[in-house]
This record gives C-alpha cells, structure tokens and sequence, in this order.
C-alpha cells in the first residue's frame, strides 16, 4: 500500500484485503525503453507510467473501450491485459457514464481507478458523473475520490468535430476536479504518475498530434520521479513577452518566439501543466516581470481558459501592465474536418507572431 | 404471504425497524410544519417495507467489511437496517453543524462506510453506476461482499440505469437492484414511464435473474432479496427485483397529489405494510400484543430522544463552506469578506 491509498483507507475505514496479487511477470520491451535508457515519445511515456503505476500498486486498474487484447484505440495499453489479467484491464461497453460512474464506486472502496476515454471528445457522455458526483464526493463528506480519467484530445489530425475536441473548459468550472495537460513526454510521464496517486479526481489530456511526434522524443529519469500537479514550468525564459499557454500550442508558441527572437523580441513562455488548480502565482510572476502578456490555447475563444487568467492578472498586477492581456485561440465554431477549414480554425505560428508584434509594439 | 424463513427475535426486529421508519418520519412531518426542516421532506408512508425487508437481506457489519447498500430517496428504512442513527437523519434534515455532512447536504445523502451505505445524489439513476462499481471492487479484490441498491420507477427510464445495470450484468458483478415500483414518479404514472407490462420484465434485456414481489409483504420482499443476495455471493451475478408499492404521500411534503384518482390512496391505506405484518405476527404467533407495543413504546423513545438531540445542535459557522474541495488546496474566502482588502495586490 502507498502512503496515499493507506490515508484513504483510514477516512474511508475500508481494510485492506491484500488479496489483489501485484504481477511479478517480466516486463515487456515496449515498457522497458527508459528503464534501458532508450528515448521515448510522449505515448510510449504515458504508457511507461500506467505500467509502472499498475506494478507499483495493485490498487490501480484501468477502464475503457477496446483497451485489452486489442490494447486501446492508439495502442496504449498493448499488453497490459497478457501481464495484469482482465480483472485489472476491463474492456467496458461503450458506456462512458457508466464506466465512470463505476471508477466512483470503486475509488469508494479504496481501489484507484484509471480510465480512458477513447476520444476525449466522449467525455461529454461522463459529464454528469464527473462534475455532480465525482466532483462534489470530498465535500459532500462521501471520502476522496482517487480517480483518473485519461484520453486523447485535439485537433490537426483532420478527425472532424468529434474526435479533435478540447473539451478542458467544460470542466473547468467544477469545483473539485483537477486538470491536467502535459506538453512534453517527462511532465507527461511525471503528471500521470501524480495524477494516479493523488486523492482527488483528475482530468488527464494528452493531446493526440503529440503522441508519437519525433520532436518530443527524449530520454527520461529511471528513477521513479513525479510532477507535481498544479505547478507551472517555464519552457523558455524571456524578458519581454509573457506567453501563458499549455499542451501543443507550447510548441507552436516556441516556434513563434524563434522567429522573434531575430527581431529581438525576446518571448517567455509559461507551460502551465496543470489548468486545474492554475498556478496563478507563476503567472503573475511573470507578468511583473516582462509586462506584456499574450494567452494562447487551442481551445474556442469564449469561456476559454485566457479569460480567466486574464482576470487574475488584472486582479493581482494591473498595474504591472504595459499593454493589454491578449489571446491568441481557435474560433468559436465546431472543429472542421478538411484541411484548408481546420488550418483556419487551429490557432497557427504566425497569429502567435502577430499578437506579439502587436505587444511589443503597444 | 410468504412464509417466515426468519427466528422470531429476527422478526420482532424487523418489526422494529418497520416501527422506527413510520415514527421518524411523523416526527420530521411535525418538525417539518414547524418551520424546523430546511427544504423537502419525502415520505416513504405505506412502502417502508420494501426498504427494511431488502436491507434485512444483507451481511451487516460495523467495521466496513459488510455488504454495502445505496438508498433511494423513500429508503429511509434500510439505512436504518445498516445502523444509520435517527438523530443523524434528523440533523440531515434540519441542516444542523454536527449532521454527517456537516449542514452541506440533506436528508438521506450521507455515508457511513464502515456500517456499509452510500448516500444518493439527486441525478437519477446514477447510483447504479455508482454502486456497480461497488461491486465490480468485490469482484476484483475477490471479496465476498455484495452491493445492494434501489431506483425508483421513474429512473428506471435514465441513460445511467442503463449503463450502470448493463455493465454490472456483462461483468456478472455481484449487485442486486430493486425497482422500487411505488406508482408514481413526482405526479408521472407508471404507465408513461415505460412500455413494459412490469419492470421486471427488463431482467431478460440484460440477461440476469429476475423476480418480483408484493413490496408491502416485508418478509415477501427479505426472501426474494435474500435469493438474489445469496446468488450474488456465489459469484452469479447481478439481479434486478421489481417491489410493487404505493406512494401515499406526495413526492415531497408540498404536493398537493391532485393528480391521485380517487379512491387510490384509501385502496392502498388497506394494505398497509405495517398493519399487514403486525396482524401477521400475532395470527401466526410469532409474537403477543404486549411485545409488539413494547418494540413500538422503546421506538417511541429512542425517537423522541433524537428530536430532543436534533433540534438542540447547532448550526454549521458560514466559513465551513470552505474546506474539503481537495485534499492538498483550499477554497479561496471571499476577498471582499477578507481583512487583506487593504494589501492587496
């Protein structure tokens, strides 16, 4: 038992059976790059977490759609089902509310569930589980709820409307939930380790361009490391622009803060990590210190994420400012499935540029 | 009626639970005129036996290693059964500081996970996901635990009665769920909730044991449970029992039922599951008048006593709305009700 699931059962009062048995099979080369010191995707990371969390833990299990023999939608959990059995990968009917629903049941019982949407654009069909009874279980008095739901999200991939959604904002405004949303293959190893052996619900966004993306592939620590969840990491540092954003537009903003560096525009670039909760403080550190500030997300415009950070920052450095907070997001339609439509929906390199010029200029 | 398969201490007991739902509830009806219940009151008047009679059915035990159980809203009774205290129900229902949840949450949404129950939300339905989760963890932690809940005829008609019974029944998880079929959803009849002759009906849809029962025969209701609890525990799966019942009240105190045909509610008051057990006892010797008035006379006190315990707590400190959103972070207080208006920056 880890130091968190005993504290959950001391609140909750549930024994532990210690019935479930940790396998002690050998580990298959696909989970065994790092632990060979052998470069990873983003993917191969998240995968190299779920395994070592399930092996670390026999609490941890894993729901979803397709995910046993046939490993999941994007081959995640290849594997997994020959080594942890079917009682600990259960392929589920297509029922995400239900299954959801269920990870709540069993995280009442101590177990730490993990599951996946197939797309993160079905999470919607989970809404009412995560946001009124999930959300709500620790201050309800009803115990913690040691949850992950994890899945692919965002757009590029021409997969249309609904399976290139950034659904982040949905959730954002529920109270009780935490939301995470890695850009690098370390943080998004490191976050999903925390994420699984935090006692509160978390909200697990991978974006799905950046999966196998050659660029991100790096070697990791072997050393079992966690990222803590509600830290902010600077990706660039800079002293005249503060670029605040998370997930693929942390690259596409490092794309854009190359090409102004040769006009001198020297861009910081804030890679939140986690939305939920925001580390406001980091935000506003930055602020006071480039004075122009630019929010970027992949997200819609209205109810996106720069609203409210731009909020913070009027309520905590105003008077830092020598320009206005701007945003740089997609438009505020459904996302398009042909390319020339979705190119024109995605926030691009060059928006980026342009709202900086604009800053620096101002 | 169904024979008794119970001890006669185990009957005078159920008596007793079936006493002590009836009398709560007359107390909270009387707090509740007097202004002293916050928001709704729902009766379960003329179907607590649907409620004590499953829940007898159940292993209970102190210590969180017991079979676990998910009221509805009208399942006072089986919290009762599980040891839920009439105080705790009361404070519940009054809002007070040192109720279960701490004034956050009303009347039977509250948990007690070592005597073995989990308060509803009010989304309907949604327990059965819920406590098919429940099960599927003594499934997989190989306990031989099981996990029991009610639903209502109404959300019977839910996405998430659907999703949660299903995956439980393709997991032959061990969860028993009752449809408690009491005639009435708010003022909807059963008869515009669902095309099948009887709910019951829908066990074959998901491929699980099913039965149904007269829900105001007690014992009809504990033996059918008791079959479906037994069967759970051998590892066959989930069960879906159907109680027919009678919703005498209206769904919350302020309903005025004119949608009730007449003549409905005095049919139903003639099968009443209380009266109905107590004539049963005594025509069939399982106990005398004097017992029976003794359990009822002991219930009359120990309520009476939590009124008492109730209206004397407190009410919760406004700044408890506070804590408890997360685990490791807290709620940020109102700046403006902050004495650091003055620093800010």
């Amino acid at each position: 038992m880890d130091e968190n699931s005993g504290n959950q059962e001391q609140e909750l009062g549930i024994r532990d059976t210690g019935e479930i048995l940790a396998t002690v099979l050998e580990k298959p080369e696909h989970v065994r790059n790092t632990q060979d010191g052998k470069p990873v995707t983003m993917l191969e990371a998240i995968r190299e977490a779920l395994w070592e969390e399930m092996e670390r833990d026999p609490n941890v299990f894993i729901m979803g759609e397709d995910i046993g023999v046939y490993g999941g939608a994007f081959k995640m959990t290849e594997g997994f089902i020959d080594h942890f059995g079917e009682n600990r990968i259960i392929d589920t009917p297509i029922s995400e509310a239900g299954f959801t629903g269920a990870a709540a049941g069993a995280a009442h019982m101590g177990l730490r569930p993990v599951v996946e949407m197939q797309f993160m654009d079905f999470v919607s069909c989970a809404y009412e589980p995560l946001t009124n009874y999930i959300a709500t279980s620790r201050w309800r008095h009803a115990g913690a709820m040691p949850l992950v739901v994890r899945g692919p999200v965002g757009g590029g991939v021409r997969g249309g409307p609904f399976h290139s959604q950034n659904p982040e904002m949905a959730f954002f405004h529920t109270p009780g939930l935490k939301i995470v949303y890695p850009s690098t293959a370390r943080d998004a190893k490191g976050l999903l380790k925390a994420a699984i052996r935090d006692d509160d619900p978390v909200l697990y966004f991978e974006h799905k361009k950046l999966y196998r993306a050659p660029f991100l592939r790096e070697v990791l620590p072997k050393d079992d490391y966690v990222v803590p969840l509600g830290k902010s990491r600077t990706h660039r540092a800079g002293k005249d622009i503060s670029i605040i954003t998370y997930g693929m537009m942390v690259h596409e903003s490092a794309k854009a803060a190359d090409e102004l560096s040769r006009d001198n525009i020297d861009v910081e670039i804030i890679d939140l990590r986690t939305l939920l909760p925001l580390d406001e403080d980091a935000i506003i550190e930055s602020v006071k210190k480039t004075n122009r500030v630019l929010v970027v997300h992949e997200d819609t415009r209205t109810g996106g994420i720069a609203g409210e950070i731009s909020m913070r920052i009027n309520e905590r450095a105003f008077e830092y400012l020598d320009a206005p907070p701007l945003r740089v997001t997609a438009i505020d339609t459904p996302v398009p499935y042909s390319p020339p439509l979705e190119d024109y929906y995605l926030p691009q390199v060059s928006d980026i540029v342009t709202a900086c010029r604009y800053l620096a200029k101002y | 009626m169904s024979k008794a398969s119970l001890k006669r201490e185990q009957l005078h007991e159920v008596y007793y639970y079936l006493q002590l739902t009836r009398q709560v509830e007359q107390v909270l009806t009387n707090l509740y005129r007097q202004n002293k219940v916050i928001g709704g009151l729902y009766r379960s008047l003329g179907q607590e036996a649907t409620a004590v009679g499953s829940a007898y059915a159940l292993r209970r035990r102190e210590d969180g290693t017991g079979d676990i159980l998910s009221p509805a809203i009208r399942n006072l009774g089986s919290l009762f059964v599980m040891g839920a205290q009439p105080a705790d129900v009361m404070k519940q229902y009054m809002a007070k500081g040192d109720s279960p949840t701490r004034g956050r949450e009303q009347n039977v949404h509250f948990c007690d996970y070592e005597k073995g129950f989990i308060g509803l939300i009010s989304h309907l339905g949604i327990m059965v996901e819920i406590m098919c989760g429940v099960a599927l963890s003594f499934k997989l932690r190989n306990e031989s635990r099981v996990a029991l809940t009610y639903i209502g005829d109404g959300a019977s008609s839910t996405g998430a009665f659907h999703e949660g019974f299903n995956f439980a029944a393709v997991q032959k998880a061990p969860l028993v769920l009752i449809i408690e079929n009491n005639c009435y959803a708010y003022s909807t009849p059963v008869s515009r909730q669902t095309a099948c002759e009887s709910f019951v009906d829908k066990a074959a849809g998901y491929g699980v044991h099913g039965e149904r029962c007269d829900g105001n025969d007690v014992l009809a209701v504990y033996e059918m449970t008791k079959k479906a609890v037994d069967r759970a525990r051998a590892g066959e799966g989930a069960s879906l029992l159907e109680v027919m019942t009678y919703r005498r009240m209206g769904h919350a105190e302020h309903d005025s039922q004119q949608y009730v045909p007449a003549g409905e509610r005095e049919a139903w008051e003639l099968k009443d599951p209380l009266a109905r057990y107590e004539a049963r006892l005594l025509a069939e010797g399982y106990a005398e008048q004097q017992e029976l008035d003794a359990i009822a006379a002991r219930v009359a006190e120990e309520v009476d006593r939590a009124r008492e315990a109730a209206e004397s707590a407190g009410m919760p400190q406004p700044e408890w709305a506070l804590g408890g959103v997360y685990g490791d972070a807290e709620t940020a207080a109102p700046w403006t009700r902050t004495a650091g208006i003055r620093n800010r920056n």
